[in-house]
Order: C-alpha cells, then sequence, then structure tokens
C-alpha cells in the first residue's frame, strides 16, 4: 500500500476509536512533557549557572599577587626560594602580563577602607575601583540606577545594605551626593625628613572628594576569585587610580623597601578571553614570578555535577515515558483484539504481512507524534510555571527574577524524536502480532 | 460417488483456471489431527461457475480458502491461474488475493465505518491503483451490482441483500479472474439470495471463474454449471446442474 493511503487508513482507524486514542495519545504527551520539564530545568539551571559563573569573572579570571604577599593567617609562601629576588606587582609587571597570549585586560585591585559623609554623618566602608569591562560582566543586572557615565567620574554605585545605612529609602539616594574621606599618599619633599627619598616613604594628607550617587546594586558585585566582593561602594576604577588612596600593602612596601618610589599593586586581575585558557595562562604568569589563583578545577566539578544532574533528570522523566510506552502498547494490543475481523478482511483483500504491519506502526508513530509535540508544549508550561512561581516567590524575597527553565531546539527535536520512537517500539509487538494473524482464523472471529 | 473421468464427459474442461491435485488440509487439534480436507482432486474450467456442497463440517469452506490464498495445503498442489499457489511466499500469496481472486462472504465482512464507495475502494488502495483511476473502476464496479445511487452511505444505512451487492462490487474491482463465494445467500431471504445469485451469475458473461460454497441445493442446481459434494474433507461426486443436465 502507498504510504498516503497507509496514512490516510491509519488517521481514519486512530479517529475511529478517538476517545481511546486519545487518551493514549495524552500518555505519551504526559511522558514527552515530564522528560521536556525535567531536562528544561536542567539545562534551564545549568545555562543560569553557567552564565552568572561566567559573569562573575570567577573562571576566566586569574588573580595575581607578588611572591612576598599574605595569603592569609601568615602561612608562609610555599613556592617561595630562599634567596632569589621577589619581583614586585608594579606597573612594568602589569604591562608584562597584558602582553602575555589570551589576555583581555589586567586591572589593579584598588580597594581602600575609609570614611563616607552623607547628610554630615560619618560612615565607614570599603571603597573598590571598578574597571570599565565590569559593566557587562553582569554584575550590575537588575541594578537600580545606572552604570558610570565615563571610566573617571566623579560617580559612586552603592552596594544596597550599605544604602540602607545611609537611608531607610535606598532609591531616594540615586541622584544625591556624598563626600568621600580618604588618605592620599604623597611622596615626602626630598629635604623634608633626612633620607625619605631612599626609604620610599611618604606622607598622608588627609581628602575629599564629592561623588554623585548614581546606581544601587542589589546583590554585591563580584569579579574573579579575590575581586571586588565586600566593597560597599563602587567608584570607576581610574578615579580610585587617581586617588592615589594609601592602601593597605602600602604601609608593607615601606617595612621592606621593596619597591622604592613606584606604584605596587597588592593584587592584579588577569581576565583571558575563555576559561580554557585560563590553566596555560595562569603557567606563564607564575613563570615571570608571581603567585596566580584561578577556579578552574571548580568550574570542571560544576560541569561533571550538572552532567550528573541532567542524566538524573533525564532518567525520571524517561521513568515516564516508559509507563505511557505501556500504554500505546495496551491501546494497540486492544485494537488488534477489536479489529481482528478488520485484519482479516484486509488480508483476504490482498493486505501483506507488511501492509497490515506498517498499518499499527503509522498508528503507533501518529499518536507517538501527536504526543510528543503535545508533550513539548506541555513540558514548555510546566518549565514556565515553574520559572514562574520561582520569580513570583523571588520577588517577595526582594530578589532579582531568573529564567530557570530553557528548551533548546535540541531538546524540541530530541523530545519529538524520542516520543515517536518509543511509541515506533511500542508498537513493535502489537504490528507484529497483527501481521502473522492467519486471515482464515481472524475472518472467522465475532 | 461418481467418478471425475464420467464428470469429465458430461461438463468438457478445455483450459483449467484451477486445478487441484490431490490436496489435503489436516489441523491438529490437541492430541488429535482433523482432516479438513483430505486427498481431494478436482478441476474447474475457465467461466465455469462451480457450486460446492456438502453438510457442515465437511470441508468445503477450508477448500475455498485453500483456492483463495487464505489458507495453505498441507500437502498436494493448488494450480490457479497458471501457478502452483501451494508453493508460493506469504508477499506472492498477498499478491494473487489482490489480483487473481475476488471473494465474498455470508456475512458481508464490509468495514462498517467506511462509507460504500470507500469499501469498494479498498483493494485498490491495495493494489496501488493510481487514485485518478480508483473513482472510474469503484463506480463501474458498482454499475456492475447497480448500486451507484448509496456511494456515501455506511453499511449499516443499507439491507442485506444492499451489502452483499457492495461486497461483490468489492470482490470485482480489482477485475479477478476467479470469483470466490462463502455461502453468499446464508444471511439473505430466498428472494434477495436468488437475485444475489443472477448477479454472480452474471459475471461469467465477463469470463469469471466462480466457485461458491452453499447448502442450498436447489439455488445450486438453478444458478451453477456444476455440482460438487463433499463429505469428510473428500470429493464425493460431481454432477452437472439440473438445469443445465435439463
Amino acid at each position: 500500500m502507498k504510504a498516503r493511503d497507509l496514512t490516510d487508513l491509519a488517521l481514519r482507524n486512530l479517529r475511529e476509536a478517538v476517545f481511546r486514542n486519545a487518551l493514549t495519545t495524552l500518555g505519551v504527551a504526559v511522558g514527552v512533557a515530564s522528560l521536556v520539564a525535567m531536562l528544561s530545568l536542567g539545562v534551564g539551571l545549568q545555562e543560569l549557572a553557567s552564565k552568572r559563573l561566567s559573569q562573575s569573572g570567577l573562571f576566566d579570571t586569574i588573580l595575581v599577587t607578588p611572591k612576598n604577599s599574605f595569603r592569609g593567617g601568615g602561612r608562609p609562601q610555599r613556592d617561595e626560594q630562599p634567596g632569589k629576588p621577589i619581583r614586585a606587582l608594579d606597573e612594568d609587571a602589569r604591562k608584562e602580563i597584558e602582553k602575555l597570549p589570551n589576555v583581555i585586560e589586567v586591572y589593579p585591585q584598588i580597594r581602600f577602607f575609609t570614611e563616607v559623609r552623607f547628610n554630615n554623618k560619618p560612615f565607614a566602608t570599603v571603597v573598590a575601583g571598578m574597571p570599565e569591562s565590569s559593566k557587562n560582566s553582569g554584575s550590575f543586572d537588575g541594578m537600580k540606577g545606572r552604570f558610570f557615565s565615563a571610566p573617571a567620574a566623579n560617580e559612586a554605585i552603592l552596594q544596597i545594605e550599605f544604602a540602607k545605612e545611609l537611608s531607610e529609602q535606598p532609591d531616594s539616594l540615586i541622584g544625591q551626593e556624598l563626600i568621600l574621606r580618604y588618605a592620599e599618599r604623597q611622596a615626602l619633599q626630598p629635604n623634608a625628613v633626612g633620607s625619605a627619598e631612599s626609604s620610599g616613604g611618604f606622607s598622608v594628607v588627609p581628602k575629599e572628594l564629592r561623588l554623585k550617587i548614581i546606581g544601587v546594586v542589589e546583590t554585591e558585585p563580584a569579579a574573579g576569585y579575590g575581586g571586588y566582593g565586600n566593597a560597599r561602594l563602587l567608584i570607576p576604577l581610574q578615579t580610585a587610580a587617581t586617588l592615589r588612596a594609601a592602601q593597605v600593602n602600602d604601609l608593607r612596601d615601606i617595612v621592606r623597601d621593596s619597591a622604592a618610589n613606584k606604584t605596587t599593586y597588592a593584587s592584579l586581575s588577569v581576565r583571558a578571553k575563555a576559561p580554557s585558557q585560563v590553566e596555560a595562562l595562569e603557567a606563564s604568569i607564575k613563570n615571570l614570578g608571581f603567585n596566580a589563583f584561578s577556579l578552574l578545577d571548580a568550574s570542571k566539578s560544576l560541569r561533571t555535577f550538572f552532567s550528573v544532574f541532567d542524566s538524573l533528570l533525564g532518567i525520571f522523566g524517561t521513568l515516564a515515558l516508559a509507563v505511557a510506552t505501556l500504554g500505546i502498547v495496551n491501546t494497540l494490543v486492544m485494537s488488534i483484539l477489536e479489529r481482528r475481523r478488520e485484519i482479516g478482511v484486509l488480508k483476504a483483500l490482498g493486505a501483506a504481512d507488511s501492509d497490515v504491519q506498517r498499518l499499527f506502526f503509522v498508528e503507533a508513530g501518529v499518536m507517538g507524534l501527536l504526543g510528543g509535540i503535545l508533550g513539548v508544549t506541555f513540558g514548555w508550561l510546566l518549565g514556565r510555571a515553574v520559572t514562574y512561581g520561582t520569580n513570583v516567590y523571588l520577588h517577595r524575597q526582594n530578589l532579582n527574577s531568573i529564567e530557570l527553565s530553557s528548551v533548546p531546539w535540541w531538546l524540541v527535536l530530541a523530545a519529538l524524536g524520542f516520543g515517536v520512537l518509543v511509541s515506533l517500539a511500542a508498537g513493535l509487538y502489537p504490528a507484529s502480532r497483527a501481521a502473522k494473524l492467519n486471515p482464515v482464523d481472524a475472518l472467522r472471529y465475532e | 460417488m461418481n467418478d471425475t473421468k464420467i464428470d469429465a464427459k458430461l461438463v468438457p474442461v478445455p483450459i483449467p483456471a484451477i486445478q487441484l491435485d490431490h490436496i489435503s488440509r489436516h489441523y491438529t487439534m490437541g492430541a488429535s489431527s482433523v482432516r479438513a480436507v483430505d486427498d481431494l482432486s478436482l478441476v474447474v474450467a475457465q467461466n465455469e461457475f462451480l457450486a460446492l456442497l456438502g453438510s457442515s463440517g465437511s470441508g468445503k469452506s477450508t477448500l475455498l480458502n485453500l483456492i483463495g490464498g487464505l489458507d495453505r495445503p498441507t500437502s498436494g498442489s493448488i494450480v490457479s491461474n497458471g501457478q502452483n499457489i501451494a508453493t508460493l511466499s506469504s508477499l506472492d500469496l498477498a499478491r494473487y488475493r489482490r489480483n487473481t481472486v475476488g471473494m465474498i462472504f455470508q456475512s458481508f465482512n464490509l468495514l462498517t465505518r467506511m462509507t460504500l464507495e470507500e469499501n469498494v475502494e479498498l483493494p485498490l488502495r491495495l493494489a496501488e491503483v493510481d487514485r485518478a483511476e480508483r473513482a472510474g473502476r469503484v463506480r463501474e464496479a458498482l454499475e456492475r451490482v447497480r448500486l451507484t445511487h448509496r456511494l456515501g452511505h455506511r453499511p449499516v444505512e443499507l439491507s442485506g441483500g444492499e451489502q452483499q451487492r457492495v461486497a461483490i462490487a468489492r470482490a470485482l474491482v480489482n477485475r479477478p479472474k476467479i470469483l470466490l463465494a462463502d455461502e453468499p445467500t446464508g444471511n439473505l431471504d430466498s428472494a434477495t439470495g436468488e437475485a444475489i445469485l443472477t448477479l454472480l451469475q452474471e459475471q461469467t458473461k465477463y469470463g469469471m471463474t466462480i466457485v461458491m460454497v452453499t447448502h442450498e441445493r436447489a439455488l445450486a442446481e438453478k444458478f451453477a454449471d456444476r455440482l460438487a459434494i463433499m463429505g469428510d474433507g473428500k470429493l464425493l461426486s460431481t454432477s452437472a446442474a439440473r438445469s443445465l443436465a435439463q
């Protein structure tokens, strides 16, 4: 029988027992829907995590520190080699690292503890310089107000908790001004105090800077390991650099007399083009004589975790589809019993075994395809519903909305294909049973 | 029992349409074996209308199924339209049923969810006849049974006689050479039964060979050319129909 006639006949058969076939199709749809919903949540969560992590710069950023820096807790440096001079992390080193392959940017961590005056009241906080690149890093997604208008603008973005300290209505702060009071580091005059020049000493001069509040950021921005987390007042990096504010490492450098008059950095953040290049870049930086840290290994474990997570979700979805498969087998076997005489008539009229087999196959396939289409739609709706519900909850908690589920094209096609394949597999036994039916026995059946 | 040689003298068989040679069909039912058809030989000439008579369980329907390619003999050969269908593959046997024979049944066996037109069209679909040609062929078959005015009706909306006429049209639509009828008047009143057999008899004008199973001897004698009597799976006798003898 020609494919078109076969399909016509199969559709007619399906229409005849429309209620039962619709229920079976619905069973397939539920199976496919659960598979799609589960995987869409898995994919969505993975995309969400990957996006957040890549935006945060955790996996494409390397934190570079000089070998004589403290890693906290006063632990001794393991890779420090006695007798070998320690390289200072200064501007020359910054330029050298910048020239390494696959480096997007190298910027210093400028961060200092200081005082802010607002409405003539003092507030203590940590100030951090933000590189221009942080604008597109996702750190400021969902912020109120806007990002800095220029790389050296006298503008400030407040972290929400700090903003709440300044005002009960943080949003109202946008557009107002605050005064940043800081200690400017000034090189000592040559004849001021004895041998100041040779000691690299400096004087500290209190200064003030008026900053316009232009935004409030809900979540604490982060830019990689050791990035600008914990800072509650954010200003452009160039503005921060021109302040020459005294930082923690300044005093240490004087004591160590390592950098003379040169400006040194406590740490530099190096952004690689892609997380895959971090490992090689990290090694190159270490070869230059600095400490380098990245969270690449954590990224690998995370990917492994999501692969296992997706597989588990997929297994749950597949179980639902397996139940639906039994429904198809049941429907088609029942259909054979009911249509036994019809199969006999078809055979008496000259239908080959393969014609009967294909007829049942097409019926199973059509149910699978329709079930697949419905299932993908249901699954997508289910994913949307879960996302909607989650976002309602997040809004109530004053948190930003997220995209929890994702149904990429490959998932749509895979779910449809899977629905049809599983249905065809379910139709295998009934179709073969129908094809093998003895026409004489079938015609005798009442 | 009449000898088939005598039979050959009564009705000359110039070119056989069907030649059954020592065919048997045995079934196993539990421990016992049933000989539904037992070493039977018979020749049906082209354009002949043969009636198979016999009591219930005599094996006449089994014989008809064997000729129709619905069943296979345990032994012996069935040469129909020049080919031994006992040795055909399953696919070739389906092709034989599709193109060489047409079958009608006591209970009509029309597909109830299809219209009259769709029922008659079904063998054309199976034979992969072009869609453009089908409507004409369906109309031609329905004209032969004088039932062109109810194309869109479903079988349940027709009388028993009309349903059997549709079944005949369905059997004729692929222009088979052999028409096999299993108790075609069994579910009909006598007047309708006669009308149906008149219709069958007409088909011999188109060069068709007909083998009909019936237990109504009077009707068989009136319409068939020859009667074959079966008992216990064997051919007991063959004779020319009374109408023909007269």
